[in-house]
């Protein structure tokens, strides 16, 4: 008896000392925890895309319970039903979330440019670009192996005729493909900023038009034409400033190549 | 100070304690993934050995032998251990968040990990003094660090590597891991030979 006593009373009493050290800690150390938080996170749809801005859902709902002002439209997946079980849930009125769509800055299809070499490596934009800079003639535009096409988590992106095309409707705009592209071709855009320059290179024009019917070749028409000084041709290409721009379309219309576009968005 | 030397050193590269005791294997081929998380790992592990021996070692001395309660080492050890490393995640938690973030996740992880509590209990069975004990747990800890950097590269080249189909996965993480093992026991009798 007295064997198992002198066992068990030490093991006891360092039992109950650490855990009445645990509960002192837990009470002096608390952390609060906003309580709306894990409602918050509730709402959000838990796809952590990062669309909102925020690392992953769990950061924009600590942003928004922490932040008053962090708007509770920012996330688009989630569309205008998340935003309203936002704003009920933060108790701030509802704000209608813009839809974006994912668009992308170039036309080089196999009508308008040809592939400089013939590539048979890893089906993967990311590796033709590590290779020769991209297997076009055009070392900006669309590599067209489909790194954005797979990465697509509602499969609206399609290759076509060799430069990736983006169905609207399927589109979620969560922006996956925007960090994808290893060119940066791609970009969001919503109903203010529809009107488009469908390409990104920015050679000299004699270059571009040499490597593709449909490149900007910076000749600054819709410079000239915008009455808004919302478009502007910097490094050979021409690039709108959304704040301005009211897309009346009339660079479109003067557009040489052809490659300001207006999208239905 | 020689005995220092030798005893980290070994701690290090002959007795490491996942590739040549095989302590804490949970954690090495869980965490080991990436190169970040194998790293906030292992500071995770060199740091709670640290104050585990720091802990451990006194209860020992001055609590269990005298009152003749070596019996009790292994459940005692364990209680304390588990204990404190939860009493510093909470003050991580407050008072230093962004360490927290880096080192906390890990943290309950390795509370009564098989490797935290085999050096606790080696140091007694060695018969270290305090000061070689800390030094001891601090090679083990530095040792488990060198383990997962190192498996860790092994794992990313694996990743990309063409491997059989029924070898995918588990099978030859256990391979590269059984022929990283091998390679350390190279290492035997290298340390000792050094400084003799």
């Amino acid at each position: 008896m007295e064997a198992i006593l002198t066992a068990v009373i030490p093991v006891l009493i360092i039992g109950v000392l650490c855990a009445g050290m645990l509960v002192i800690a837990s009470k002096l150390m608390a952390v609060k925890e906003d309580e709306r938080f894990p409602k918050v996170r509730e709402c959000l749809p838990g796809a952590n895309c990062g669309a909102c801005g925020y690392a992953g859902c769990d950061g924009y709902a600590k942003a928004l319970v922490t932040d008053d002002s962090v708007p509770a439209n920012l996330c688009i997946p989630g569309g205008a039903d998340v935003a309203r079980q936002l704003s009920e849930t933060l108790g701030v009125e509802f704000a209608d979330v813009e839809k974006k769509t994912a668009v992308v800055h170039c036309l080089g299809n196999c009508d308008a440019t040809e592939d400089m070499v013939e590539y048979k490596g890893m089906e993967s934009c990311a590796a033709a670009k590590m290779i020769f800079g991209g297997k076009g003639k055009c070392g900006f535009g669309c590599i067209g192996l489909g790194d954005c096409a797979k990465a697509c988590p509602e499969q609206a992106i399609c290759i076509n005729k060799g430069i990736a095309i983006v169905n609207p409707p399927e589109c979620i705009g969560c922006g996956v493909c925007v960090k994808t592209c290893p060119n940066s071709l791609i970009s969001l855009h919503g109903a203010t900023s529809t009107t488009v320059v469908s390409c990104s290179n920015r050679d000299k024009g004699a270059v571009t038009r040499k490597a593709c019917a449909n490149g900007c070749i910076g000749c600054k028409k819709c410079e000239k034409t915008c009455q808004y000084d919302a478009i502007k041709v910097t490094n050979n290409l021409a690039v709108i400033d959304y704040d301005k721009c009211v897309s009346c379309g009339e660079c479109a219309k003067v557009c040489m190549a052809g490659c300001i576009r207006i999208y239905k968005l | 100070m020689t005995k220092l030397i030798i005893i980290l050193l070994s701690a290090v590269f002959i007795n490491n304690y996942v590739l040549s005791r095989f302590l804490g294997i949970c954690p090495f081929l869980g965490v080991s993934k990436k190169l970040d998380s194998a790293t906030g790992m292992s500071l995770a592990v060199i740091f709670v050995m640290m104050i585990s021996t720091a802990v451990t070692y006194p209860i020992q001395m001055y609590l269990l032998i005298p009152n003749h309660l070596e019996y009790l080492q292994t459940i005692v050890f364990i209680l304390v251990i588990a204990a404190l490393v939860q009493l510093v995640e909470i003050t991580l938690k407050r008072f230093i968040p962004s360490l927290h973030k880096s080192l906390g996740v890990y943290l309950p992880l390795i509370t009564t990990n098989c490797a935290v509590l085999g050096v606790t209990i080696l140091n007694i069975d060695e018969g270290y003094t305090f000061l070689e004990a800390m030094v001891n747990s601090l090679g083990s800890g530095l040792g488990f660090f060198l383990a997962m950097v190192m498996f860790s590269g092994v794992r990313s080249k694996l990743e990309g590597a063409d491997i059989p189909k029924s070898f995918k996965g588990l099978p030859i993480t256990l391979i590269a891991a059984s022929i990283t093992s091998l390679s350390f026991m190279g290492f035997g009798g290298v340390i000792e030979n050094l400084f003799a």
